[in-house]
């Protein structure tokens, strides 16, 4: 006897979209798998944002599907396709006098609803996200106060109060330091263990490198996918970025790690 | 702003909320207190001999004191509003066309009222056109508000949104100057409306603007999550599953209420919308829920206390509080934009 199948966190198939005429995503299929992260990567314009907000659920596809669970996300209420799906914008949108605290809290509005009020369930959702982002510390001041790191950890301990099954971070390490941004994989990692499907967008290359697996997007399309050890990913990689970078193999005390340096 | 407390467990407890009550209690207190001034505030002078004066207290001051800090109330929740659902802390519901918007409407209510040769005599004026100008204002702020908001293709981009109230502003205010030209009745009764004046204010306005704070204050606060989820940017906003169309809709709609009655009512009095919520946020750091309310507390003490300045600074002459208002807000801006520059 088999197991019928179960479906993806999230699954898109075909997604075509078009901006002002210009082709932004190009039939590109993608999936996202529990305990697993995916780094999707690719040169400015490549359409790695777009596909990411499509993903969400925040811009209809002019062709394709997007299934979270197996159910389309368009058929979706947005509280029930928010439970499911959380995203976290690219940095600099979010600006405000509102209290860490209460900004986590916002990662509980998919289960409230807009008129509920929290239970002891979203206070301790709160707290843990709080507590894996390292920002319990600061969670009383304000988001205009806080440093470009301690913003950031705001901001994804908001994405992990939402407790979704799966978790979709635009370029969450851009313009941190390097301490903040082994955080941030921390994060990611630990989100990974509790079987959450992760797909992040990010733009140094060693860090995707990092990752379960790795897309690499030209021209709104999928131009390779694989496991960070496959050649032909790195050579994907070399080829999307005109050769100007190389990967380069580090052999560590905890194993390999691949690093993307510039090409002389 | 408070000192901070050593564990913490402490320092991320209901902090807020607390400084948040304790606020309110200022702002209750003072509220009282100036209740009490405005009922002694009299144009010659400072009066005690409440017994002698019940008459008086009752028909005038008492209604006038009891509007000042509704109006006022109803403008710094409005301003708390605008500030949160433009995701600018600027914004001020009059420079988004809705206060040039409830003029208009005003204008064109007395204009028609002239014309069928109705006496619109402000202080005589019966329920049937308080009705019919709170209406009147209502549907002009809102009109105002929305058609700044489909110039400026929705309320994503602040700055090109302030600037097509800025624009809808004059139109409406020109189009005002039009119809009062043809309706020189119109005029008259607008000068002493737009002025800003508390004077005329009896028990039909203090009820009035108090029907509609009770019910745009608990409709705003209802949805008061939605503004905190703004701070976030739209699409994160959205990602959570708020319907933000609806939402806004409901918000712009309260927001054009609240300042088209106080309009309505009290004539344009500046920058109370727009210093309210400012000093609210400079002490406490709360949610939009509180804000908003505590926004309402700081208007309706900020309108009264400029009442009872305009009412005795130079007794027995009144000052349009309006103009108090007017030049006390501008200096406060005037620094605030100073300090953010700095």
């Amino acid at each position: 006897m088999t197991l019928a199948p179960v479906a993806a966190p999230l699954e898109a198939t075909g997604l075509c979209v078009t901006l002002d005429g210009r082709r932004v995503l190009d039939d590109v299929s993608i999936s996202l798998a529990a305990g697993q992260w995916t780094a999707i990567v690719g040169p400015n314009g490549a359409g790695k944002s777009t596909l990411l907000s499509v993903l969400a659920g925040l811009r209809r596809p002019d062709s394709g599907a997007v299934l979270a669970g197996g159910a389309r996300i368009d058929t979706l209420a947005p509280r029930e396709r928010a439970r499911r799906i959380a995203w976290l914008a690219q940095q600099g949108e979010a600006d405000g006098d509102l209290a860490v605290r209460d900004i986590v809290a916002l990662g509980r509005l998919p289960h409230q609803g807009l008129f509920g009020t929290p239970d002891a369930e979203d206070r301790r959702a709160v707290d843990l996200a709080l507590e894996a982002t390292g920002a319990t510390a600061f969670a009383a001041r304000r988001l205009g106060e806080l440093s470009g790191g301690e913003r950031q950890r705001a901001l994804l301990a908001r994405v992990l109060a939402v407790q979704a099954p799966v978790v979709l971070l635009d370029e969450p390490t851009t313009h941190l330091d390097a301490p903040h941004q082994r955080a941030v994989l921390c994060c990611i990692t630990g989100l990974v263990r509790q079987q959450v499907a992760v797909a992040v967008v990010l733009h140094d290359l060693t860090l995707a490198l990092a990752a379960d697996r790795v897309v690499v997007m030209a021209h709104g399309r999928v131009h390779a996918a694989g496991h960070p050890d496959d050649p032909a990913l790195h050579a994907a990689l070399a080829d999307v970025f005109e050769q100007a970078i190389s990967i380069e193999r580090i052999d560590g005390r905890d194993g390999t790690r691949w690093v993307a340096v510039p090409s002389p | 702003m408070n000192t901070t407390t050593g564990s913490p467990q402490a320092a991320i407890a209901p902090r807020g909320l607390a400084t948040a009550s304790g606020l309110a209690l200022m702002l209750a207190a003072a509220s009282v207190l100036l209740l009490l001034a405005g009922l002694a505030a009299g144009s010659d002078g400072w009066s005690l001999a409440w017994a002698d004066e019940w008459t008086l207290l009752r028909d005038i001051r008492a209604p006038r004191s009891i509007g000042a800090w509704l109006a006022g109330a109803l403008l710094g929740f409005a301003g708390a509003v605008a500030q949160g659902l433009f995701r600018n802390p600027l914004a001020d519901p009059y420079l988004l066309g809705s206060a040039a918007g409830a003029g208009l409407g005003v204008v064109l209510v007395l204009a028609a009222g002239s014309a069928a040769g109705a006496s619109i005599g402000l202080a005589t004026a019966g329920a049937l056109l308080q009705v019919g100008l709170v209406g009147a204002a209502f549907i002009g702020a809102l009109a105002g508000v929305t058609l700044t908001l489909l110039l400026a293709g929705g309320a994503g981009r602040p700055l090109s949104l302030l600037l097509c109230g800025v624009v809808v502003g004059v139109l409406l205010t020109a189009v005002s100057d039009l119809v009062m030209l043809v309706s020189p009745e119109a005029m008259r009764g607008k000068q002493i409306f737009l002025l800003g004046t508390t004077g005329f204010l009896g028990w039909h306005s203090a009820l009035v603007l108090g029907c509609v704070l009770a019910v745009v204050l608990p409709a705003a606060m209802r949805v008061s999550r939605a503004l905190d989820a703004l701070v976030l940017g739209e699409a994160s906003a959205a990602s959570l599953g708020v319907p933000l169309q609806q939402v806004r809709l409901l918000l712009v709609a309260v927001m054009a209420m609240a300042t088209g009655a106080a309009v309505a009512q009290a004539g344009m009095i500046a920058f109370v919308g727009l210093v309210a919520p400012h000093l609210v946020r400079r002490c406490v750091t709360v949610a939009h829920g509180p804000l908003l309310a505590l926004s309402a507390m700081a208007g309706g003490v900020l309108l009264l206390a400029g009442d009872i300045a305009a009412r005795t600074l130079v007794a027995p002459q009144e000052l349009p509080v309006g103009v108090l208002t007017a030049v006390l807000g501008g200096i406060y801006l005037l620094v605030l934009l100073r300090r953010r520059h700095a």
